[in-house]
């Protein structure tokens, strides 16, 4: 598995705005040549895999999703004096923009997101957060001739952070880059797609999570699955905090994969949350539960799908999500893939009803 | 009903663990449902089958009710929680909950808050009576309710959770009232799950019921408290309350003039209900599939997702009759 730190490099490093995942769905095509039966790519641009299992028929067809797309920027107005407006594409954390690095566009211009200089502020102008509408991204240009012919409205930006590594030592590998969420996702997907289950999977990877969870909506319904694992780059907060705080964090990292009992968009199906605790206490897999009540992801769509659809989630703890780099834990990675195998080693249909 | 109320009411059932109110209820229908069946999201989906004739009728009460769930237990043992539905912090604070296995707790307020302002439920914790962490049997992720007390006085009937309890009831006795009758419709009684969080349990079952008319039977607030804001023409006591329009949906017009022909024709006295906040079922039934007529009927209820709620008897027994008498006749639409 250890080149799935390559992997998650590369998707990490790959432009793919809501809306504008096409360089993410052409890399995610290439790392799974060969890993599935067949793909198609729907109307909303999800990517959808097929991969029959070896079990014996009738066999479940299991639903693995992680989400392709990031949050990010669009260009609302070219300024006279050449600067660009922009609006969040996703929710991006507008306390971390001043002064970020970005790249427009599908030729990747860069350009940075500009700030007064301090020392012409107030202290009350320093102290303000400033609110995303007031902030413009700068690319050098002269005035709205120059910047007009290399962006228009309605262009994509995104953070330019590349992906580096940060620590080797095995007991904590912590790696940093940008739109983990959900990149890690992704790359765990292709993990998984390398091996072969009893059952059969749909893998998907989706687009415009950030936006309203719409392609998982879509693609559930199009492939009616028995039963669905979401893979997710998580928030994290365990960072140091006020002492006297009373929260909390929602999630580790190094602590494992985090398992979701309740958030904004589900409850997890009893008989899923049974099947990846047995299969995490049988694997000697170490497991988090991820603080309930806050987030929303894929999985709020796809477990609504039709008739309904038993739904979990499994998430590798991102800090700082949502703004210009995350850091998380190469273990929590690859305890994820392993974690999210065995089940799809262990799922059977008794686990997909209730007790009464 | 009385009996039945209270026993509802008695069982545990906050969103995505239902499970202890819908093993009473499967006790309840027993013998009085042709087909039953648990789907993926815990709703208790059964069939009353009809002489012939008719439509595929959904009527769907929720079995859940809004509460708290445990997000961190502190070095003393208080514990701080997220809420599970529209669980609002100036009610809470003072209040009794109670755990799945009847450990009760009392909410206390933070020091740090500011007592001139309503509290945020940041501000807000439980406490088990535990002097520390290591004694508190709960862990995060546990799931909490308002302390269930259920009293009858004259008229009025009072639970924390007659939000939605009073509309399974109002859907058992339904099934109670029909036995042996003919009726030419095929019902089906669909007891929902996690309504409070967003119809998630509807939105499934109707998808799979896939009926040609739809009713939600749930609460509604009402207009008749001292200055109720927002003013509202609904009052307890006047009737089973047939819904006009909510936050969510606008009831279908021709499925109301038939429920309102209905209510005169069985002389049941009735309401309607203009709601300007909030939704029931109805909402993710009327958009099922490619569209369902829906409506609902409701039990005008005095403080709503409190731990004090009121009905009266008596509009439930109307909205009992109401349906009757809808059943009874072709439901042309």
């Amino acid at each position: 598995m250890a080149d799935l730190r390559a992997v998650l490099e590369k998707l990490s490093n790959e432009f793919g705005v809501s809306g504008r995942e096409r360089a993410v769905r052409a890399l995610v095509k290439n790392e799974i040549e060969g890993l599935v039966d067949r793909l198609t790519v729907d109307a909303l641009g999800n990517l959808i895999t097929y991969k029959a299992g070896d079990g014996p028929e009738p066999r479940l067809r299991v639903m693995l999703s992680a989400h392709m797309d990031e949050v990010g920027f669009m260009i609302t107005k070219v300024e006279k004096n050449g600067l660009l407006r922009f609006a969040g594409v996703g929710g991006p954390d507008q306390r971390t923009l001043l002064g970020k690095r970005v790249v427009i566009g599908d030729e990747r211009l860069p350009g940075i997101i500009g700030a007064p200089p301090p020392h012409l502020l107030s202290r009350d102008q320093l102290n303000r957060i400033v609110p995303i509408e007031e902030m413009a991204i700068d690319i050098g240009a002269t005035g709205d001739k120059e910047a007009g012919g290399k962006v228009k409205v309605g262009d994509y930006a995104t953070f330019a952070t590349r992906f580096s590594v940060l620590s080797d030592d095995p007991a904590f590998p912590t790696v940093r880059g940008k739109a983990f969420d959900d990149r890690v996702g992704c790359t765990v997907l292709i993990g998984l797609l390398a091996e072969h289950y009893p059952v059969d999977i749909v893998g998907l990877f989706s687009v415009q999570e950030e936006v309203g969870l719409r392609g998982a909506r879509v693609a559930a319904y199009r492939t009616e699955p028995d039963a669905a694992i979401a893979l997710e780059g998580n928030t994290c907060d365990d960072t140091p905090r006020l002492p006297d705080e009373e929260t909390s964090p929602v999630t580790r990292v190094g602590d494992g994969p985090a398992i979701t009992i309740m958030d904004r968009s589900f409850f997890t199906h009893p008989g899923m949350l049974r099947l990846f605790r047995e299969t995490a206490a049988a694997e000697g897999i170490p497991i988090q539960y991820r603080a309930p009540g806050f987030g929303g992801t894929d999985t709020g769509a796809i477990h609504l799908s039709r008739a309904g659809v038993p739904s979990i989630q499994a998430g590798i703890p991102c800090r700082y999500i949502h703004g210009p780099a995350s850091i998380l834990n190469m273990n929590d990675l690859t305890n994820t893939v392993r974690l999210a195998g065995a089940a799809l080693r262990r799922i059977n249909r008794g686990y997909l009803t209730r007790e009464n | 009903m009385q009996e039945l109320t209270q026993r509802l009411t008695g069982a545990f059932g906050i969103s995505g663990y239902e499970d202890e109110v819908r093993a009473v209820i499967r006790e309840e229908i027993a013998g009085l449902v042709d087909e039953l069946h648990i789907d993926a999201m815990g709703n208790l989906v059964t069939l009353r089958r009809g002489t012939g004739g008719g439509r595929r009728v959904m009527l769907a009460a929720h079995m859940d009710e809004i509460g708290a769930m445990v997000t961190y237990i502190d070095e003393q043992g208080f514990m701080r929680f997220a809420p599970v539905g529209g669980l609002y912090p100036s009610i809470c604070l003072g209040q009794q909950v109670q755990f799945a296995d009847g450990t009760v707790g009392s909410i206390g307020l933070d020091g740090r808050a500011d007592r001139n302002q309503a509290p945020k439920l940041t501000d807000l914790f439980i406490d088990v009576g535990a002097g520390a962490r290591g004694e508190v049997k709960q862990k995060p992720g546990d799931p909490a309710v308002f302390r269930q007390r259920f009293a009858a006085q004259g008229n009025a009937w009072f639970a924390p959770n007659m939000d939605d309890r009073i509309g399974c009831v109002v859907l058992i006795q339904l099934l109670r009232e029909l036995k042996g009758k003919d009726i030419a419709h095929d019902i089906y009684g669909v007891f929902t799950t996690q309504e409070e969080v967003g119809l998630r349990g509807a939105m499934t079952s109707a998808y799979a019921v896939n009926p040609d008319v739809a009713i939600a039977l749930d609460v509604t607030l009402t207009g008749d408290t001292p200055h109720a804001t927002p003013a509202m023409e609904v009052y307890m006591g006047h009737g089973t309350a047939i819904k006009v329009q909510d936050a969510g949906m606008i009831g279908h017009v021709g499925l109301n003039r038939l429920l309102v022909a209905a209510a005169e024709a069985s002389q049941v006295l009735y309401q309607m209900e203009v709601l300007t906040g909030g939704s029931t079922d109805a909402r993710a039934m009327q958009v099922a599939r490619e569209g369902v007529p829906a409506s609902a009927v409701s039990v005008p209820s005095r403080y709503v997702h409190s731990p004090s709620q009121i009905v009266d008897r008596r509009d439930v027994e109307a909205s009992v009759a109401l349906l009757r008498s809808l059943l009874r006749g072709p439901i042309q639409l």
